[in-house]
């Protein structure tokens, strides 16, 4: 969790907004660490976090969350994070038949399948445990990154109703016998490829856009390489729901990533230039 | 802190170290020492494995990529477990190059490989890896070169040109398995021996397609369906995956797959813009790269890039990839007659760098890199000389520069050359800056660009004709 940018963002891990859909995205460049922050945020703020890893290992992430100062291995044992590694999943499903069905069915198909595995496993990560003491405050979902899915065979629609039941059921569920609201949080990556001319991406991306309460877009700088500004962050709160009668908040700064933190400043203010 | 003490516990071991795992879950992203290691076994083992060493950000394992030079640009080396996807120059006559320094790297460190065409036979490819340099040799092979004589001079401490320090100097020592980077003469093949004295595993496409290998049903390629389950196969039956803790010493697979993506694999991408088989290779990615996380593998892959009709697809798989590199050789295009480019044979890339167990990666500063072939070595350099700043028109007066020397620093005759352009540069700018002092300020159009890089005219006749706005006279 980066301090500062919570500070941007006017949250902190006691207080952040339930029932949100926070979308990351990022263009020429990488944008994994808007993912480190926001794993570590939610684990600090107790909820329970369902990660759906489809581009990287578990230790990457682990080792990268000790700098931060949480410990993925100690939040898994107690059950407050479910991961899902996508690569090694993705070696079982497929070299070995697999008897039930697996979160990533979908790669043994040859025509394009729909996601519904794969949620049915982010339903059960994330049903409230019955145990009567509420041990988590919220259930959270992270997926990193959607844009991989479309490499795998997913359609653009595919991977949009997927996020679609999910939030429907991360961000609001009725269980059938107690009135309980289960609100949750989402927060997916998907890369903006630019001028590739992607345009399945370009259809996930706009969709999503449109129904994201924040944006979090890292770009890198239209002049090329720095060493001292890694790129750009431009922050757009969004009022999906409610007519755009105010305008949306946008806020723009420049960032430098550091071993353990990430600085944050106006543009052109950065210190290496002062 | 958590840095610090993976540094310490670097530093004190012999050699690369590996955590051994429990179970069947070695990764080479498990972080040494012995505070992060959750084995089952008494104590850590420090097993090192030759020809790696610990990355010195992260501790992550390295290997060479064969060529010193790109192992700098890469921040030390190729991580284990990651994949070198080459983007191939057009004729492809220099990537098979990048593909044998490889394969040559790991004949000479004793690591396993396993090597997957669809065009040329295996063991073909195993015959033409180029030799390593060795010490007894050495000398001769160098007295044409003009390397000898100047590494007297090539230990000074560079002050000015203190980034030239990072290209790697021609170390004429002895080839050994301890060592991490070794040099290869392209002109020679690797000796018989030493080949045959290696533990290899070849995959030619049109053997395999035919046999009756059983193969799980799956949405790819025949072609590729096969070659994945037969690299499965091998990282299983070999161990590399820890999935057999009897063995007592552990080794590196390296697999090089050749013109990956080409329609020699039964792939379509490089014909029709839309064929069926669009996820096919971007699928075969993802499952290569997760067997590589879970084994101590590395991949080098090459791709004919250029020819894939869809620009979406070649996106997708650099991000599917760790490392890219990509390769584009001057043969054919308009700067094959540039004067600027006389010394090179192309420009080398480097389009993607992974953040591995860190935010930050260890991305190098210099970005205009160029390749030449020499007659036996293969090297990369930087080409940030005058001339192409001159050709990109950023030649702001009253700077210092810093001067690449016409040939590299211990070549024979660039002493004077340089030493001429400096004084030369060096005059322009007390000139230049001479006349900014008193000059009046210069007209602007309004749009605050720069109108004309000072270029040779600055000395024809003592004035500035039109130069780069400055503002205003300093007091």
């Amino acid at each position: 969790m980066f301090v500062e940018l919570n500070n941007l963002l006017n949250t902190t891990p006691d207080r952040a907004e339930q029932g949100k859909l926070t979308l990351l995205c990022d263009a020429k460049t990488d944008g994994s660490f808007l993912v480190h922050h926001f794993l570590s945020f939610y684990l600090k703020a107790n909820c329970k976090v369902c990660f759906v890893a489809l581009i990287q290992s578990f230790s990457h992430y682990s080792i990268v969350g000790q700098k931060l100062g949480v410990s993925l291995t100690m939040a898994r044992e107690r059950g407050q994070l479910v991961f899902l590694e996508g690569l090694k999943s993705a070696v079982d499903v497929v070299f070995q038949a697999q008897k039930e069905p697996h979160p990533l069915q979908f790669l043994r198909e040859a025509n394009a399948g729909n996601l519904k595995p794969l949620f049915e496993f982010v339903r059960e990560a994330l049903k409230p445990v019955d145990s009567g003491e509420a041990r988590w405050t919220y259930p959270v979902l992270l997926v990193d990154d959607l844009s991989v899915l479309l490499s795998l065979g997913m359609g653009a629609v595919a991977v949009l109703d997927f996020i679609h039941y999910c939030r429907a059921t991360v961000c609001w569920e009725l269980k059938a016998s107690i009135l309980y609201l289960m609100q949750g949080n989402m927060v997916v990556l998907v890369h903006d490829s630019g001028d590739a001319e992607d345009e399945e991406n370009d259809i996930l991306l706009n969709g999503l856009s449109h129904q994201s309460h924040l944006i979090l877009r890292a770009e890198g700088l239209a002049t090329g390489f720095c060493r001292d500004v890694h790129g750009q962050l431009r922050i757009l709160w969004r009022r999906p729901s409610q007519p755009a009668v105010h305008r949306d908040q946008s806020f723009t700064y420049q960032y430098k990533i550091q071993d353990k933190s990430v600085s944050f400043f106006a543009k052109g203010m950065s210190p290496a230039v002062l | 802190m958590a840095a610090v003490a993976t540094c310490g516990s670097v530093a004190a071991s012999t050699g690369s170290a590996v955590a051994t795992a429990s179970k069947s879950n070695v990764t080479s992203f498990q972080r040494r020492g012995p505070r992060a290691s959750v084995t089952n076994d008494s104590g850590p083992r420090l097993v090192s494995i030759a020809g790696t060493r610990p990355s010195v950000r992260n501790g992550q394992l390295l290997v060479s990529t064969g060529l010193p030079a790109l192992d700098q640009l890469l921040g030390g080396g190729l991580a284990v477990g990651t994949v070198l996807l080459i983007e191939e120059d057009k004729y492809n006559i220099y990537s098979p190059l990048l593909f044998k320094y490889f394969l040559a790297e790991g004949i000479v460190n004793g690591h396993t490989l396993l090597v997957a065409s669809a065009k040329e036979d295996p063991a073909n490819i195993l015959q033409e890896l180029p030799a390593p340099l060795l010490d007894d040799k050495c000398k001769k092979e160098f007295d044409e070169d003009v390397y000898n004589h100047k590494t007297p001079e090539s230990n000074i401490k560079m002050k000015i040109a203190w980034r030239y320090q990072l290209l790697p100097k021609m170390e004429i020592g002895p080839v050994s398995s301890s060592r991490f980077g070794h040099y290869y003469d392209a002109s020679k093949r690797m000796p018989q021996e030493l080949i045959e004295a290696s533990n290899w595993h070849g995959f030619f496409l049109p053997e395999k397609i035919s046999s009756t290998l059983k193969v799980e049903p799956c949405s790819l390629t025949p072609g590729y369906t096969k070659l994945l389950q037969f690299i499965q196969n091998i990282i299983y039956e070999e161990g590399f995956d820890g999935s057999n803790p009897q063995k007592k010493q552990r080794n590196i697979l390296r697999i090089g797959i050749q013109n990956l993506g080409s329609p020699l694999w039964g792939d379509d991408i490089c014909c029709a813009e839309n064929g069926g088989n669009s996820h096919s290779l971007t699928k075969f990615l993802y499952v290569l790269r997760g067997l590589l996380r879970t084994s101590l593998s590395a991949c080098i892959i090459t791709m004919p890039t250029h020819l894939i009709q869809n620009k979406a697809i070649i996106a997708r798989v650099t991000t599917l990839s760790d490392v890219v590199v990509g390769l584009e050789s001057f043969i054919g295009s308009e700067r094959e007659t540039n004067p600027l480019y006389k010394d090179y044979h192309g420009l080398i890339h480097i389009r993607q760098i992974p953040r591995l167990n860190n935010l930050i990666c260890d991305e190098s500063d210099v970005k205009d890199l160029a390749f030449k072939l020499k007659r036996k070595l293969f090297t990369i350099e930087w080409v940030q000389d005058n001339y192409l700043r001159q050709e990109r028109n950023i030649y702001p007066p009253g700077f210092s520069y810093l001067l690449k020397q016409k040939d590299s620093a211990w070549g024979e005759g660039s002493l004077q050359h340089s030493t001429f352009l400096m004084s030369f540069l060096a005059k322009a700018t007390a000139f230049a800056s001479r006349l900014v002092r008193h000059s009046e300020p210069l007209k602007q159009n309004g749009s605050g660009r720069i109108r004309q890089a000072a270029g040779p005219r600055l000395w024809h006749d003592g004035r500035r004709q039109e130069a780069p706005g400055l503002l205003g006279i300093p007091p």
